[in-house]
């Protein structure tokens, strides 16, 4: 036992002390951070007002284009060819050319000549204004009441509040969306992790064995312990580096937040981009949607009612428990293998089930409860990252919990001892072509 | 006393035996050699000592103890292919290697600088493996092996890959350990080092024990009675001279100065020989002409071949 402890030891503070880790547990935050932080930070970089010249041919829209902080809007009595002509000898950004016969289907021909490309804010602006404009133009030509087309759209515009109630009869408000990005995020981890730890694992037992420092080692210790010793310290340098990643992101975040976006209220970037956003649709069905109350704001309250110590604690489980399902089969394979090019044939049938249970996990989303989602979420091989997906919904009960960790718990000492059978017979044979069915071979050989 | 004994080893592979019952026994206290030609079952055995693979059959016994993983603190084991942690330092991968070997760190720390002071070393200490020739690597692995002052030392092919410097200080180094108390199991095909190093020898091929015992019975076993005469005189008179004691062998001369291999025939000894030739001939030398280790190596191997091949035939 205390060998055990010594090769975790040894394998723990062997990865931790290597530059590429420290590197990467550094730059893992600051790039997560900096996804995050920076975009809403270049957006509220004031940007320079942009002069836009209008040429109105149809004069509907003289002086009543919406003035915005970073468009101003000028309406000189000039003709579209003499504000080309001397478009360059101007300051303007950008002429904006309204043919005469817009409200006769000439919208199309409305023309936005720059010298240089405008901000896609300024661009969304002119043309989120205009094409408003312009449908109320058409309503009040046609004696539609704007204001009625309006209320209208008021009242019937909703988004449907569902609601789940659970045993003791409570309402619980759900949020799909929420629950797919948990469970997204969770899954994704947990895939990850397998695969890149994992692989670690694998190229660790190659390397005794090309260094043929193993047989030294067997000869001290059983080669269970050594296989063991290795995907046990390489979970601790995994756990180690995810925790040390929260930390700082959470740390990093905040302190940026605080030096970067200190005079910036919150409220006034989500209003900037959910204007965008609509205006990149013009969808005039959420036009009236711009009002609502903050989303921001609701969003955290969903998140309050999902039970995240739980899921958390399932997340850890299933973390660890799947990868070190896979990792002995990683393991495995690197002692078959004389060198990372012959591990191919050997790594592709492991991935499988793993970027399989990537692959429905849209499907699980879609329907937490069916029966696909239910018979992956059981199966070891599948349940981590299928598991996973459908817990943040809140619909597996106990019984099912209990029953995917147990059948995990079993995957794992199956694979392991499978694992372990094939490991110590390969890991001193050499020059050896393996094959499947010599793999096959090796669990029947004795000790 | 036996410091191991190895009762009716058997070890089959899917295709083939590595190991048919074979039987040794190793004093304590000595060198023994474990010779055979490549793919005979040396390293499957040294692999069945240290308890890296189990027999399908038989028995090991230290020091009449069955083998445990206890004594696995008691084998140091060099094997044939060797190597160490290329990423990790010098001192530090020694440290760990010992603490494998169930040593307290600062115990072994204090026995290591000792032995790298010995082999001139310490500077290398906080060296990457990677970094060190491959000289100074196999002293490395040396040391790392007989830190924990093993009672039984295990070195498969130990001369194989070393430059003369380094091997004649591990050879010294064996000496030493002997004399300390330590038991040596060495395989190796070279058979000068097994002639000035071994005490008990055991020859296998084809996965069987063909022959064991001491060096010196063995040799005295395969003796040819050849016996070499220098002496100055007349060839002719000296062939005479033999009668029906021997037949002459390989002879050559230069000038006066002749030499002469001599096969005695059965039924006569070396004495009615010399006494025969004393008369004819002027004598500088007489010696008994004993065969190398590597002569009965060679004779017993392709005997054991032969037979092997023909009782493939009658298959």
């Amino acid at each position: 036992m205390n060998k055990i402890l010594l090769i975790i030891k040894r394998e723990y503070l062997s990865r931790v002390k290597k530059k590429s880790f420290i590197l990467m547990t550094i730059l893992g935050p600051i790039l997560m951070v900096g996804i995050m932080i920076v975009p809403i930070w270049l957006s509220t970089q004031k940007t320079e007002k942009q002069k836009i010249e209008v040429i109105d041919e149809s004069f509907l829209f003289t002086d009543l284009i919406p003035e915005k902080d970073i468009v101003h809007f000028d309406y000189p009595p000039i003709t579209i060819q003499q504000a080309r002509d001397g478009f360059f000898d101007t300051d303007y950004d950008a002429i904006l050319w309204i043919p005469k016969n817009v409200l006769n289907g000439g919208q199309k021909g409305i023309n936005l000549i720059y010298k240089k490309q405008l901000s896609n804010s300024a661009q969304q602006h002119i043309q989120y204004s205009i094409s408003k404009m312009l449908y109320e133009v058409m309503l009040a030509k046609n004696n539609v009441n704007v204001n009625l087309i309006k209320d209208a759209k008021d009242k019937s515009t909703f988004t449907m509040i569902t609601t789940q109630v659970d045993e003791t009869g409570k309402d619980k408000k759900t949020n799909r969306g929420l629950y797919m990005g948990i469970g997204l995020v969770a899954a994704i981890m947990i895939y990850i992790f397998i695969f890149m730890y994992g692989v670690q694992v694998m190229r660790g037992v190659m390397e005794e064995k090309t260094s043929r420092i193993v047989e030294v080692i067997l000869s001290s210790v059983k080669p269970f312990q050594l296989m063991m010793g290795k995907i046990v310290g390489v979970a601790l340098v995994g756990l180690t580096q995810f925790l040390l990643w929260v930390i700082l992101s959470t740390t990093l975040y905040t302190v940026a937040v605080a030096t970067f976006l200190k005079d910036i209220d919150m409220k006034q970037i989500q209003a900037k981009e959910e204007v965008i956003k609509i205006g990149e649709n013009l969808d005039f069905e959420k036009m009236g949607k711009i009002e609502e109350p903050n989303e921001m704001t609701q969003l955290w309250n969903d998140f309050k009612q999902v039970d995240m110590p739980f899921i958390t604690l399932c997340f850890l489980f299933y973390f660890l428990a799947g990868y070190l399902m896979y990792s002995a089969m990683f393991a495995a394979i690197g002692a078959a293998v004389d060198s990372e090019a012959d591990t191919n044939q050997f790594m592709l049938p492991i991935t499988i089930p793993l970027i399989f249970s990537f692959g429905i996990a849209q499907t699980v989303m879609q329907d937490p409860e069916g029966s696909l989602a239910v018979w992956f979420s059981m199966i070891p091989l599948t349940s981590p990252v299928v598991m996973m997906v459908r817990l943040p919904f809140g619909g597996v009960s106990a019984l099912e919990i209990a029953l995917s960790m147990g059948l995990l718990v079993l995957g794992f000492l199956f694979t392991t001892w499978l694992a372990a059978r094939i490991y110590r017979t390969g890991i001193l044979m050499y020059g050896k072509k393996v094959s499947w069915k010599e793999l096959g071979k090796w669990l029947f050989y004795k000790g | 006393m036996n410091i191991l004994s190895a009762k009716n080893i058997v070890k089959k592979y899917a295709s083939h035996t590595a190991l048919d019952d074979v039987s040794l026994d190793i004093p304590t206290q000595s060198i023994f050699g474990l010779l055979g030609p490549n793919g005979a079952g040396k390293t499957s055995l040294i692999r069945i000592i240290n308890q890296i693979t189990g027999p399908d059959s038989g028995e090991i016994f230290f020091e009449n103890e069955k083998l445990s993983p206890k004594h696995v603190e008691q084998i140091g084991y060099l094997p044939e292919e060797r190597g160490l942690y290329k990423k990790m330092e010098v001192g530090e991968q020694a440290l760990y290697l010992a603490q494998l070997k169930g040593m307290k760190k600062a115990e072994a720390k204090k026995k290591l600088k000792y032995w790298f002071e010995k082999f001139e070393m310490d500077a290398w200490w906080n060296k990457k493996v990677e970094e060190l020739s491959k000289g100074m690597q196999q002293k490395v692995q040396f040391i790392v092996t007989v830190m924990h002052e093993p009672k039984l030392l295990i070195l498969d092919e130990p001369f194989s890959g070393f430059d003369p410097i380094n091997a004649n200080l591990i050879k010294n180094e064996i000496l030493n350990l002997k004399k300390q108390g330590s038991t040596i199991l060495f395989s190796t095909h070279n058979m000068g080092s097994v002639e000035e190093l071994c005490d008990n020898i055991a020859l296998i091929n084809r996965s069987k024990k063909i022959v064991d015992g001491s060096v010196k019975d063995i040799r005295k076993e395969h003796k040819s009675n050849v016996i070499e005469i220098e002496f100055t005189g007349n060839m002719m008179g000296f062939t005479n001279s033999l009668w029906t004691y021997g037949k002459l062998g390989e002879h050559s001369a230069e000038g006066e100065m002749c030499k002469a291999q001599i096969q005695l025939t059965p039924g006569s000894t070396s004495n009615q020989l010399l006494s025969s030739v004393l008369s004819a001939v002027e004598i500088h030398s007489f010696k008994e002409v004993m065969p190398s280790m590597n002569d009965i190596f060679i004779k017993k191997v392709s005997e054991g071949n032969a037979i092997g091949t023909q009782s493939n035939f009658t298959e």
